[in-house]
Order: structure tokens, then C-alpha cells, then sequence
């Protein structure tokens, strides 16, 4: 018999069940309980950077979009730095760049405001294309979906972002980048998720 | 600063339910029929967002009374639950966000979708939050919730469970899980928890009960740890958080 390795094992996963919004939501479960609920301001007022719309469905197997999804957002900020004390660098006071939204119980349509992050470095030297990091949970998922949203319009960026090109399917690359359009002078980003099937969502294993 | 930040160890996908657990029938439509492409850690992944004293109210993490009237308390089992955050490596994880949410003693949520005929509890809203501290410790007082009927099978319950939410210290390390409670017989019926392939992995989800943080004549106690990714240690380097 070898050593045996002392390691801890990781605390397994579970669904996010459909009442998800009483923990992480509870306005939106129909109850006001504390002062102020996170993940709302994702930038805050003082962020430099172009002021952007992101918004988008989750689309199930059958095609059908899901009602009870929580999405968390995670970028840096227009000079590629994130608000956390092992990168370099400073944001702007009150930039978070962390946001939580729900999908509409009636429509599905989830959204958020926030700044176009700029690029920040990549493994060996790389740069990576402007990116918004995002996790998904909801009744029926087991665990935690990883994925990202890439910009239309960053196509240069985009052709060579290193982790956009490690996904061998040139195919699969486009469910990860979010179409343009504007409206009211402010750009709108449509990123739908597929969760499965044919156009589905490349999900990471970060 | 300068140092470029550690990576996480992978993880570790035998011990995490997979997308597809038929007998939930809810995963069905529900999971990704293409495998996950593997990413190695950047810094997008490495880094998350901090959360600190400001954010929350003390009494955020006390159920029992943020969300009764003033002289009233939650109806049920008084419980105190209570554990550490950890990495792999055992280090404990500090100042980090750890938010639940559940039913009240009847196994009624709180929220405008769920229809069970249970009554809801005037003095109970179901959530709490908190940060662990310099250990990687953390309590919450609330009561037991019950089980409760769901659409799964015609004849499903879900045992008694807190869910539960925490942040680490990393985007990489994001995780929501449920607790359940030792002893409870609907564990081994219930289609989530079996969703779980390693029975060691579900004994990991089921808190023990913990009669030296007891309160005498006041709050039983459960114990509760929850173990994060760890992190790749670079020899020489001395990391306060993660390493």
C-alpha cells in the first residue's frame, strides 16, 4: 500500500431548485428583506468605458425558454483590470464588476447594464479578446454552467482570442458571440443560450 | 501582486452530479448534450468578486428573527447551523459569502410560485447570509425546515434541506449546494440528491448533528463544512488567501 494523499474532497454540487430567488433574489420572490440586495450594479456610476446593454434568453431542449434561471456576471473593467486584490492595477471607485440577474417569470427575457470590459492578458504572453465571464444555475441544472460572451463587433480581437481558438469547432465559436444592435443611442448586446441540442452553448470546465 | 496569480486544481467531476439524471426529470431538457471544453485558468477565472462587512447586516445570518416582528421569532426546531469553508488543501477560506435559502418548518417556501397547501410562517422569510471569518467560519441560527412535495414522480418529497451558496475566493470557485440532515430516511429516495453517483460524496451534503454547539434549553445544533477547489502552491511562495 502506498501513502495515502490527505487532500480534501470537494463538496459535491446540487440544482439551484426553482425558489433560488428567495436566497440570492428575494425581491423577486415577492418578499423585501434586506437593505440592499448584491449583484445589482455591476460598474456603479463612476466607470469609464462605453455604457452597454446585455441581454438575452436561455433556451432549454425542446426550445423553450426557461423562467427560473439566476445568471452571475464577472468582468473587468474598459482598462482590463477586475476589482479583486491579486491583479494589478485599480478600478474605478465602486466598480464591482460582479452582477446577478434573474430571467422574467413571464417572458424569460433576462438583462444587464453595465461597461464593455477591455481585453486583458491571456496565458503565455496572450492577450484575450474582450470578454463578460457567466455562470448559470437553475431547477433542472446540476451544476453551475461556465461560459462566455464575446462582442460582435471585436471581430480582430475575437480571431485571435486564445480561448476562443482552443474550441476545435469553428462552428460551435459563434454561440459565443453576442450581436449587436442599438437602442435609444445605447449599444444592446442579444446573447441566447442554448442549453442543449444542435446551436448549443459551448460551456466550459474552467 | 506582480506574482501571476495560482491556478485551481480541476474539478473534480466524478464527485459533482453530471448534467443528465433522468429520474430528475427537470435535467432532461436541461443539460448540455456536448462536452465541456476544458479551459485552463486565466485570469477571468482566477479572480471573483469580494464581498466585506458592508455589504451585509449582522443580523442577516439570524433566521429566526430577520424576518419576524418585533418580540416574535420563526415557528419550528430552533437549529444552529454552523461549519467552515475550506480549500482542498485544507486551508480555510476567509471573508467569503456564504447566503442560504429554505422552506420554513412545514416545508412551505416563501415565494410567489410555490403553491403547497402548507401555511407560510409570519415571522420566517427563509434567507440569511454571512461572511466566514479569519478561520473560515460560519453560523447561521434558523430552524429546521420540512420536508416538502415536488413534481418529479407523482409520490416525490424532497428530504429536509438548507440550500446553500458560497464564493470562494475565485470566478473558478463558484458553487451552490444543498445540506440535508442525518438520519432523515427520504436521502436515499430523493432524485437530486441521487443525482450523485458516490454515496461519500452524499454523506459529504448531510450535516451531523453537533451536540457540543448545542445551546441548553435553547438551539440544537448541526455541523456543516464545505470544501472549495484548492489551489496550486508555487514552492517559496507564501500566499495569505487561496494559494
Amino acid at each position: 500500500m502506498a501513502q495515502k494523499l490527505n487532500y480534501l474532497k470537494q463538496t459535491p454540487s446540487q440544482t439551484a431548485g426553482p425558489y433560488v430567488h428567495i436566497g440570492l433574489a428575494p425581491g423577486a420572490a415577492g418578499f423585501d428583506i434586506y437593505d440592499t440586495e448584491l449583484g445589482q450594479d455591476i460598474a456603479g456610476p463612476n466607470a469609464a468605458g462605453t455604457r452597454i446593454r446585455v441581454e438575452g434568453l436561455v433556451i432549454d431542449g425542446t426550445g423553450s425558454p426557461i423562467k427560473d434561471v439566476m445568471l452571475e456576471v464577472w468582468q473587468a473593467n474598459a482598462q482590463g483590470i477586475y476589482a479583486h486584490p491579486e491583479n494589478a492595477g485599480t478600478v474605478e471607485d465602486g466598480f464591482r464588476g460582479w452582477g446577478r440577474v434573474i430571467t422574467d417569470f413571464d417572458t424569460g427575457e433576462w438583462g444587464f447594464d453595465t461597461v464593455k470590459p477591455g481585453p486583458v492578458p491571456g496565458r503565455g504572453g496572450t492577450l484575450q479578446a474582450p470578454h463578460l465571464s457567466l455562470w448559470i444555475v437553475a431547477r433542472g441544472i446540476n451544476m453551475g454552467l461556465n461560459t462566455r460572451i464575446y462582442f460582435e463587433d471585436e471581430a480582430e480581437a475575437n480571431a485571435t482570442d486564445p480561448v476562443l481558438n482552443t474550441i476545435e469547432w469553428e462552428r460551435r465559436r459563434a454561440t459565443l458571440i453576442a450581436t449587436r444592435s442599438e437602442r435609444d443611442g445605447l449599444p444592446v448586446y442579444r446573447f441566447d443560450i442554448q442549453l442543449q441540442g444542435q446551436d448549443e452553448t459551448v460551456f466550459f470546465d474552467i | 501582486m506582480t506574482k501571476p496569480p495560482a491556478e485551481f486544481y480541476q474539478w473534480d467531476r466524478d464527485r459533482h452530479p453530471p448534467g443528465y439524471t433522468p429520474n430528475y426529470k427537470t435535467s432532461v431538457a436541461r443539460s448540455a448534450q456536448y462536452a465541456l471544453i476544458s479551459l485552463e485558468n486565466t485570469v477571468s477565472e482566477v479572480t471573483g468578486p469580494r464581498f466585506g462587512h458592508g455589504d451585509i447586516d449582522p443580523m442577516d445570518r439570524d433566521l429566526l428573527h430577520n424576518y419576524a416582528a418585533d418580540g416574535q421569532s420563526a415557528m419550528g426546531e430552533r437549529i444552529i447551523l454552523h461549519g467552515r469553508v475550506l480549500d482542498e488543501n485544507a486551508r480555510p477560506i476567509p471573508n467569503t459569502l456564504v447566503e442560504i435559502w429554505q422552506a420554513n418548518a412545514g416545508g412551505r417556501y416563501r415565494h410567489k410560485k410555490d403553491g403547497y397547501l402548507a401555511p407560510i410562517d409570519p415571522n420566517f422569510g427563509g434567507c440569511g447570509r454571512t461572511l466566514t471569518d479569519e478561520d473560515g467560519y460560519y453560523y447561521f441560527r434558523t430552524v429546521k425546515p420540512g420536508a416538502y412535495p415536488w413534481r418529479n414522480r407523482v409520490n416525490d418529497w424532497r428530504p429536509a434541506h438548507i440550500h446553500l451558496s458560497i464564493f470562494g475566493t475565485a470566478f473558478a470557485q463558484r458553487l451552490i449546494t444543498q445540506c440535508y440532515f442525518e438520519g432523515d430516511p427520504l436521502i436515499a429516495r430523493c432524485p437530486i440528491v441521487q443525482s450523485i453517483p458516490d454515496p461519500d460524496a452524499i454523506d459529504q451534503l448531510t450535516a451531523v448533528l453537533d451536540m457540543n454547539a448545542t445551546i441548553p434549553l435553547d438551539t440544537i445544533a448541526y455541523r456543516f463544512d464545505i470544501v472549495l477547489r484548492g489551489r496550486r502552491s508555487t514552492l517559496f511562495e507564501n500566499r495569505l488567501e487561496g494559494n
